[in-house]
């Protein structure tokens, strides 16, 4: 058990949650696992339960019945509140509703103003978390000054600079422009490589999908599908029922193979696409 | 029509005056607008204006600035300029019409209460032009900090005036939007009496206020998940500390103090 925790940041255990009043569970029975250094991926359909598993995560929400361990520790605890919450950082969907302060820099402190960390060390992390997010010049600006894709990087080094083990993303990219997305997932991405921080990403968007080590697929509060993006992307069938669509070049592949072309069908990016035409090409 | 609301009409520079703590900055704005109130002639407020001017060429704002904020007020300052002179019982007549007597009296009374008025609005937009709203904030915080041990919510209300200060141009933003697309299905904003617009505020009012509630929801939740907990054991990154300069503000205030009393008495 404790080498499972060591290497898990987040593990879930028959986890279900029901909303007071509800009829039903919005989260049932979800067992999962996000390991050091994973990038994890959540996909369903609109009310599938996956706004609700990440406040679990967070311990917004406590277990109605089963488990969810946090780097170890039990969300129901309630003395271990501060320290979860510290550990899984939860960055929103809107940009506008979760920054706090009326100055970048004194966002980015909101968190470790709360833990009662010291002044001069809240000085230095900041300015690590702004500069990992590349907001560095932008510390004295006011935050309505900024651009979508830049309030969720903001966002991002608030919760950075409380060095947290994993970084949930509920639909943060669903408010930008495409230019705000990508700096947004290049972020994510980097901090995930470089700094070995687990990513949470739960998403609609497809492409973004394809880049993660693993996805679990909800559906009505369950975990309908579980897999390698490869795994699961080949499966369109399955995938569509799920009311979801499947990656741009997963779909194309698939119609290039029903017009006769032996494509592989679980292509998944542009790189692969060209790979693999090119492949056909040079066989043909 | 929205865009015209310039909030915390903050000047900033980096004079002594805005380099000073905003809790002694605050402080001697409230002694200074006591000072004022104690003034009872007119020299009394040639001293006050000579004090006023003097901080406004420290602090490097233009006095036409300060002389702009008080021109939103100047229905009021005519108001209670008249309120005095009518209601003011006097001796001296100076001149009478009809039922109505201008006596001396009255009118000292009525051009001290507006002098007031001017340097009580001057001396805040002084505050309010050299300080940011988050240093006020930030003041306000320390200032009434004592006050929680009583349970007053010193901590909350910082909290909340950090709060409406960082969402007043989110709102204002959103309000412009929801008027544009309100006008754009042909609402009517502009024209027919008082009661025609304030009606037609209504369709932009009341998505607006719904939003905010969304919001406020939202970033409850946002709050909650960065370990938010109220002031209790709470750090700031920006500490308050008062240095050199506070001391010979507080000096110049008592020196201004020191005049106003003795010229009191000197002159009656
Ligand atoms: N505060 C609440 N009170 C009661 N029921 C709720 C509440 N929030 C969500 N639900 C219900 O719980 C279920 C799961 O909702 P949840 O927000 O987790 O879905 P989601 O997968 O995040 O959807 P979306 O893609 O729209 O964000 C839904 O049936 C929803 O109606
Ligand atoms: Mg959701």
């Amino acid at each position: 058990m404790e080498n499972r925790q060591k290497e898990n940041r987040i593990i879930t255990d028959g986890l279900s949650y029901r909303y007071p009043e509800a009829e039903r569970d919005a989260v049932s029975d979800v067992a999962l696992r996000v390991r050091a250094g994973e990038f994890v991926c959540i996909l369903g359909h609109n009310g599938s339960g996956k706004s609700t598993l990440a406040k679990l995560f967070n311990a917004l929400y406590v277990p109605t019945e089963g488990t969810v361990w946090v780097c170890g520790m039990d969300t129901k605890d309630d003395e271990l509140v501060f320290d979860i919450r510290q550990n899984a950082g939860m960055v929103f969907q809107n940009p506008d509703n979760q920054i706090v302060a009326t100055v970048v820099e004194e966002d980015v402190a909101f968190g470790l103003e709360n833990n009662g960390v010291p002044p001069q060390e809240i000085r230095v992390r900041i300015d690590e978390a702004l500069a990992a997010v590349g907001m560095s010049e932008r510390a004295k600006k006011a935050p309505h000054m900024l651009s979508g894709g830049q309030k969720q990087r903001v966002a991002i080094a608030g919760v950075l600079a409380m060095r947290p083990s994993v970084i949930i993303l509920d639909e943060s990219t669903a408010m930008l422009d495409p230019s705000g997305r990508a700096e947004v997932m290049n972020t994510v991405r980097r901090l995930n490589r470089e700094e070995g921080i687990s990513i949470v990403l739960i998403t609609h968007f497809m492409t973004e999908a394809a880049q993660a080590d693993m996805i679990y697929v909800m559906d009505g509060g369950k975990i309908a599908m579980t897999g390698t993006p490869r795994e699961v992307f080949s499966q369109i069938g399955r995938v569509r029922a799920l009311g979801l669509d499947v990656p741009p070049m997963t779909a194309l592949a698939e119609t290039l193979g029903k017009a006769g072309l032996p494509v592989r069908p679980d292509v998944l990016t542009v790189e692969e696409m060209v790979e693999e035409v090119c492949r056909l090409q040079s066989k043909g | 029509m929205l865009n015209d609301i310039t909030l915390g009409q903050y000047y900033p520079g980096n004079s002594p005056v805005h380099r000073m703590d905003p809790r002694c900055k605050l402080l001697l704005t409230v002694a200074y607008i006591v000072g004022v109130f104690l003034i009872g002639n007119l020299p009394g407020y040639l001293l006050a204006l000579a004090f006023l001017w003097l901080v406004v060429r420290v602090s490097g704002i233009r006095f036409s600035y300060l002389l702009r904020g008080l021109k939103p007020l100047r229905f009021i300052l005519v108001f209670t300029f008249i309120l005095n002179v009518a209601f003011t019982q006097g001796q001296t007549v100076l001149f009478a019409v009809g039922f109505f007597r201008l006596t001396r009296e009255a009118l000292e009374n009525a051009i001290y209460f507006s002098l007031r008025l001017v340097f009580l609005v001057m001396g805040t937009s002084v505050l309010t032009l050299t300080t940011s709203p988050v240093q006020l904030t930030d003041a306000l915080e320390h200032l009434m900090h004592p006050l929680a041990r009583f349970g007053f919510p010193a901590h909350e209300l910082a909290m909340m005036m950090t709060i409406a200060l960082r969402f007043i141009p989110t709102l204002l933003e959103e309000a412009d939007k929801i008027q544009k697309a309100q006008m754009a299905r042909g609402a009517d904003f502009e024209s027919g009496n008082l009661m025609a617009r304030a009606r037609a505020m209504i369709p932009l009012l009341v998505p607006l206020f719904v939003s905010s509630f969304r919001r406020a929801n939202d970033l409850a939740m946002a709050m909650e998940a960065r370990c938010y907990r109220g002031g209790e054991h709470r750090t700031r990154l920006r500490e308050l500390r008062y240095t050199r300069l506070d001391f010979y503000a507080l000096l110049c205030m008592i020196a201004f103090f020191v005049l106003i009393i003795a010229e009191g008495m000197l002159l009656g």
